[in-house]
């Protein structure tokens, strides 16, 4: 589904990627882990596109298509979602309505006409009861005056709505006490599926005891340094990243 | 020294004009134009060497050989011929202006029965001698603004509304301005609204062209609320790019006298909006907003200045505006908080995006407080647009221009949202729309009825219905 194949990627001329390589197949969950400031979120926002990073070198590709050639709008629309870290306020556009715009453009991408109000309406309340969210969302601005928990829990409904294939989730669990996480991690449970993928980036393991990886990956100085099963998050909760950084 | 020039000498064609047209009229109406005459003649027109004309020159749009027609016009338009009344929904009590003259003079409003007047100024001047000899040409004083005094002098027409005590106007009372002349017109409007103790009125003002003609409107309304008397007061300004608009309103509020005034202004050449608020009684409230989009080269220019002269009242101020292409703009916001005006408490702010390296704003909110127990808060914000809410938009499927659409729509619809007229609300957030997406241009009807309330709008953006 997703292959990246030696990336390298910097900002105002410092290399933060240095050559990463990833495979991702449908149905499977990936976490990237690794101490601060080594390029889990930079990767993050490489893949969905954010321009203030500049690839020198490398591929991704997505179901077949060179996802470094698209605007960050078709990326989405191809099946790509970044879950953010701090997720923005912007006062003014009601949830309802940045939603309802977003649907629609993607449908448009994909040659669909506009999905019809009641039917959206009822998309939406679906999605909230699967996710537990019961918060009158509606007429609220997008974040704006949210807790960090209830942002998180509004990336994830946006994830819900938008049914992408591959899920980007950048320190997801950072800010957030346990029964937000709970919340943030059943919905993702629940929006696993065989077609669909996600990309867990974390600082801690805690969040892997709710959402249990596949693969997970360390990543160090730009570099991931090493993979394997979910043991490799226990075994890093215990020794911590002084033995990854010692032995890279 | 005489800052503008122009290839017309309109000053000298007002001098004789104002010499050779004397209205009959009393000795009191007579000496009040010969004193605004003798203003004007000493200032003139406002130039760019004057502190507050700094940044909006009028020079060019004087440089037309403008008439200035002071009698009703004789072709038989109405403004009836040039744009209909559709909205379904936004039933107003409409009075029309043709070049500056009422046209439709002699309609009553179903509560006149209770008192309440709207008829034309020409009529009040006639009709009404008490409440204009105790009202008119006394709050918005001319001091030496050349351009108050310059109405004051001509001033033949506008709307009068007169609300008795503890009389609420249930309908929605509308003037539309237009112009409509194959030459250039130069037109002054002159208004005044008077409010008794406990009243209340809703009333919005059209400035509109129908066609792309050079005008020049020098416009000054008057508005006096007395003790606890409610004023719900808009501005809407669509005009085409030769037009100029001066447009000076005075808001004199007594007691527990509540107003909210917005200036939306969605077109036009030149505007300039100067409101004077003075808080005279305590207790009395006032909502000053004002929302602008302008691009080409467009300039808008908001004056404001409220007067705190006694104690306890409040003001909130905010101007949000969005200047594209080479427009510019100019805010300038006073405060004045006399001594007596303790507990006052005055918010002020201007906020605004530049969306090209070519658009101008030069902005300056401005406090001057003599009272020491006192709120007062005043800022302005020059900015882009986010560009991490850009990202977070695109992120989720937004095109580019939908999402710089999205945003700066949001950014104007804090001052559409509190437009307390549900249908004019609506109309407005449309209106909005269409302008952010090119699609309003100055249409050829009136702002407010626009005939295309049926034509969807795919910009998928509804705050309210859902």
């Amino acid at each position: 589904m997703l292959s990246i194949k030696n990336l390298r990627a910097s900002i105002n001329g410092k290399e933060i990627l240095r050559g990463i390589n990833l495979e991702i197949r449908p149905g499977e969950v990936h976490a990237i882990m690794g101490p601060n400031g080594t390029g889990k979120s930079t990767l993050a926002s490489v893949i969905a596109g954010r321009d203030i990073f500049e690839v020198e070198e490398g591929e991704i590709i997505f179901r077949g298509k060179n996802l470094l050639e698209m605007p960050v709008e078709d990326r989405s629309s191809e099946g790509i979602f970044l879950s953010f870290q701090y997720p923005v306020e912007i006062p003014g556009v009601s949830i309802t309505n940045f939603m309802r715009t977003a649907v629609n453009e993607q449908r448009k991408y994909h040659g669909l006409d506009p999905m019809p109000a009641n039917e959206f309406l009822a998309k939406m309340e679906e999605k909230k009861r699967m996710l537990d969210i019961h918060a009158k969302l509606a007429n609220r601005s997008v974040n704006e005056g949210f807790s960090g928990g209830e942002k998180k829990k509004n990336e994830i409904f946006q994830m819900a709505m938008l049914e992408p294939a591959l899920a980007i989730l950048d320190e997801t669990d950072s800010g957030l006490d346990i029964d937000a996480l709970k919340v943030v991690a059943n919905g993702v449970n629940k929006l696993r599926r065989p077609d669909n993928a996600f990309l867990v980036i974390t600082h801690y393991q805690r969040l892997l005891d709710y959402i249990v990886p596949d693969i997970v990956h360390v990543l160090f100085d730009g570099r991931i340094v090493r993979s394997g099963g979910k043991e490799l998050a226990m075994e890093l909760e215990e020794k911590g990243y002084e033995w990854i950084k010692a032995e890279a | 020294m005489e800052g503008i020039t122009t290839n017309y000498n309109t000053k000298e064609t007002l001098i004789r004009l104002f010499g050779e047209n004397r209205p009959e009229e009393s000795p009191a109406m007579a000496n009040l134009r010969e004193q605004a005459m003798e203003v004007f003649v000493q200032n003139g027109f406002p130039h760019t060497k004057l502190e507050k004309w700094r940044n909006t020159d009028l020079s060019r749009s004087l440089n037309h050989a403008y008439t200035f027609p002071l009698e009703p016009a004789s072709d038989g338009t109405e403004p009836e011929d040039i744009f209909r009344c559709d909205v379904p929904g936004f039933n107003t009590f409409m009075v029309s202006l043709l070049n500056g003259r009422v046209t439709d003079a002699g309609k009553n409003l179903p509560q006149a029965a209770d008192g309440v007047i709207v008829c034309s100024m020409a009529e009040a001047f006639e009709k009404h001698t008490d409440l204009i000899e105790r009202h008119y040409a006394k709050y918005a004083g001319s001091g030496d603004n050349a351009m108050i005094a310059l109405n004051t002098a001509f001033a033949r027409d506008g709307v009068f509304i007169f609300v008795p005590d503890n009389v609420e106007v249930t309908e929605i009372v509308q003037t539309v301005n237009l112009i409509h002349s194959s030459e250039p017109v130069f037109v002054q409007p002159r208004n005044l609204v008077i409010m008794g103790r406990n009243s209340s009125l809703r009333l919005v003002m059209c400035d509109d062209s129908v066609d792309n003609n050079v005008g020049f409107i020098n416009s000054v309304s008057e508005f006096v609320l007395a003790e606890n008397a409610r004023l719900d007061h808009y501005k809407l300004q669509n005009k085409n790019d030769h037009s100029a608009l001066i447009n000076n309103s005075a808001f004199h509020l007594e007691a527990g006298a509540n107003l909210s005034t917005s200036a939306i202004s969605l077109n036009g050449g030149l505007i300039r909006n100067e409101t004077q608020v003075l808080l005279n009684g305590r207790g009395s409230h006032a909502d000053v907003l004002g929302a602008y989009l302008m691009d080409r080269h467009q300039h808008i220019d908001n004056q404001v200045f409220i007067d705190h002269a006694v104690s306890d009242c409040t003001s909130n101020e905010l101007f949000k505006g969005i200047l594209d292409d080479s427009a510019s703009g100019v805010f300038n916001g006073h405060i004045l908080v006399r001594k007596d005006a303790q507990r006052t408490n005055a918010y002020q702010n201007n906020k605004n995006i530049l969306i090209s390296d070519k658009a101008v704003i030069d902005t300056k909110p401005f406090l001057e407080i003599y009272a020491d127990d006192v709120k007062c808060s005043h800022g302005a914000t020059v900015g882009q647009l986010d560009a991490e809410a850009m990202f977070y938009l695109r992120s989720r499927g937004i095109s580019a221009s939908n999402a710089r659409m999205l945003l700066m729509y949001a950014f104007v619809a804090e001052i559409v949202n509190r437009i307390s007229i549900p249908e004019l609300r609506g109309r407005i957030d449309d209106l909005v729309k269409k302008r952010l997406r090119g699609e309003l241009s100055v249409c050829d009807q009136c702002v407010l009825h626009c005939n295309s309330r049926e034509q969807k709008i795919a910009f998928e953006i509804d705050m309210s219905k859902i």
